[in-house]
């Protein structure tokens, strides 16, 4: 009795919570002036054209701002798992001065608001002629600039047993053979991890394509949707829900197909 | 290792210096390590050190993209002082961080806590609160939020069942904000997910001797599973209460980029982004950002001097 009285108290919390997305799902196939006129669940008319408009509502289709958002993910996931790797290998293994600061150095920077940096380097970026380019999203993260996963990946390595490296040493492997037929396979599920959660920030930041991407062919779709809310010329409630309903499915596929690593991320790290 | 000795003389130390055993390729492995860490490094320089000392430099400055940025002292902090704007983003932005995070916290410990006590369909629950701190920070949900919230949106609607006519939950001051605490709130899913990993590490001996001792629910609740959890309290209200400082997306989108009704969104973050990059006054962004720096650093260190008031690291501590 008890514990039934309490899943009935969390199917509630869980339809509640879960209600706004899936009113989010219908209304993307009603006709624009009746998703706020009839908020029900259940259309009296169904429509594809919220699709078809809100594709093209913009100059460019929304194709080319998901082949954008896909090109800067992946690169992001690249760099993140190139440059964090290797950082944590020397920072959990390799016997060198400085290494207790630089690890140090890491975990202050996890906590270093981006909007302190952000001027400069945006300064930065635009001496270099790289506005408008794809170099100021992907550049950071080929420089390792994303502690948390350098943290993750430490953290992981030390639960690698030590008789693995030694035994290598032994036969006669140094560092980067160690680190690369070691170390880099037995740390797949941080790598996975890593990527996974490389892959969700990325395709849902905001601030720094708002700031960088100034012309419409080189919008990521957040920056696309947000340009598309704000022009007073665009299809109405239902196509924005539309294109809205299609960013967010990426991140759907990896909620259902990878859930194990990312609630294993956050439970050993607090990543969002 | 008579270097050591060298540099640091032991008299200067009260412990003479432990020797300490290096590898024999200690040197090689040096060398090694900066290769390893040649990215690290580049970016510590490029992206990380340099910026932050440039914004502190620029912060002394008017500075506008076209002409050399030119020494003016204090002034950016002086007109920060006299500047409604900004002292509103300051209201707004502490509003949203004293009020969200507690929430969000409770909620996400509250679930955590019921959840642990063996439900069947946990993963189940568990995925589904959350879903939304995956989706949380994206435009497309923001998106979503204005209509909810929106005069004719869904929350009206379902207010409109029951016979309560609502407002403009978005173009009413009083109630702006609010909608985004309940956007942050929604997103309890992933501190939730830590506090279940936490209520895990808790030996159920510590639950069955607080039994005999005659301790009931209530009691174990505030006498185990409390004291053990705060130092996991404690991450997350670090952890959330600095995310709640950069907020910004969310309230970018739901007011137009503006920060309205009346100031009313304009989070801290929003306001620099408007300074910096769409009035280019640079010098003034840098100024506020070194601000919000110091700011958090300060909460930071008040939250770890005050813990050692509230969390429990076990006996040996």
């Amino acid at each position: 009795m008890r514990a039934g009285l309490r899943h009935a108290v969390m199917c509630v919390l869980v339809v509640l919570m879960i209600y706004p997305l899936i009113w989010m799902l219908v209304s993307s196939f009603k006709p624009s002036n009746l998703v706020l006129s009839e908020p029900g669940l259940i259309p009296s008319e169904v429509t594809f054209d919220n699709y078809r408009d809100g594709w093209d509502a913009l100059d460019e289709p929304f194709s080319l701002f998901f082949l954008n958002s896909l090109f800067v993910s992946v690169g992001s996931i690249v760099g993140n798992l190139f440059s964090c790797s290797l950082a944590a290998y020397a920072l959990a293994r390799l016997e060198f001065r400085g290494r207790r600061l630089y690890f140090a150095i890491t975990l202050v920077s996890v906590m270093l608001p981006l909007h302190v940096l952000v001027v400069p380097q945006y300064i930065f970026f635009s001496q270099l002629g790289m506005v408008n380019t794809y170099f100021p999203l992907l550049l950071p993260k080929f420089l390792a600039t994303d502690a948390f996963f350098t943290f993750l990946m430490v953290q992981f390595i030390r639960t690698i047993p030590r008789e693995l490296d030694a035994a290598a040493w032994v036969d006669g492997a140094g560092p980067f053979r160690i680190f690369w037929s070691v170390i880099l396979p037995l740390m797949t599920p941080a790598l996975v991890t890593s990527a996974i959660f490389t892959f969700i920030w990325t395709w849902n930041d905001f601030f720094t394509p708002l700031i960088y991407l100034t012309s419409t062919e080189m919008f990521t779709v957040p920056v696309a949707l947000n340009s598309m809310m704000s022009s007073e010329t665009s299809s109405g409630v239902g196509a924005l829900f539309a294109m809205s309903l299609l960013s967010l499915l990426p991140v759907l596929v990896f909620f259902v197909t990878a859930q194990k690593y990312l609630i294993r991320g956050i439970s050993t790290t607090g990543l969002k | 290792m008579t270097q050591q000795t060298l540099v640091r003389p032991a008299a200067a130390s009260p412990q003479p210096p432990r020797p300490r055993r290096r590898p024999p390729s200690f040197r090689r492995q040096g060398g090694a390590a900066h290769v390893f860490l040649l990215p690290f490094l580049l970016g510590l320089v490029l992206i990380t050190a340099v910026p932050l000392l440039a914004s502190l430099y620029l912060s002394f400055t008017d500075y506008d993209l076209l002409h050399d940025p030119e020494l003016v002292g204090l002034d950016n902090f002086r007109r920060m002082a006299e500047d409604e704007r900004f002292w509103a983003s300051v209201g707004v932005t502490l509003r949203y961080v004293l009020v969200s995070v507690p929430l969000q916290l409770a909620f996400a410990l509250l679930l955590a806590v019921v959840l642990d006590k063996g439900m069947r369909g946990l993963a189940l629950y568990r995925s589904a609160f959350y879903l939304p701190s995956l989706l949380g920070s994206s435009v497309a949900i923001a998106i979503l939020w204005r209509q909810l919230f929106g005069h004719e949106g869904l929350i009206n609607a379902v207010l409109g069942w029951f016979g309560i006519e609502g407002e403009s939950w978005l173009q009413n001051p009083d109630t702006a904000l609010s909608t985004l605490v309940v956007l942050n709130v929604w997103t309890f899913g992933s501190p939730m997910i830590i506090f279940l990993a936490g209520l895990r590490q808790i030996p159920e001996e510590l639950y069955e001797a607080a039994r005999v001792d005659g301790a009931g629910r209530l009691r174990q609740f505030s006498s185990v599973t409390m004291p053990l959890l705060t130092p996991i309290i404690f991450f997350n209200l670090v952890l959330q209460t600095i995310g709640a400082f950069q907020a910004f997306t969310q309230a970018h989108i739901i007011s137009g980029g503006q920060g309205g009704p009346l100031d009313s969104t304009l989070f801290y973050t929003l306001y620099l982004y408007q300074q910096g990059f769409q009035s280019f006054n640079m010098g003034y962004a840098s100024a506020m950002a070194w601000v919000l720096l110091v700011v958090i650093a300060v909460v930071t260190a008040g939250h770890f001097l005050l813990s050692k008031y509230w969390v429990f690291y076990g006996d040996e501590r």
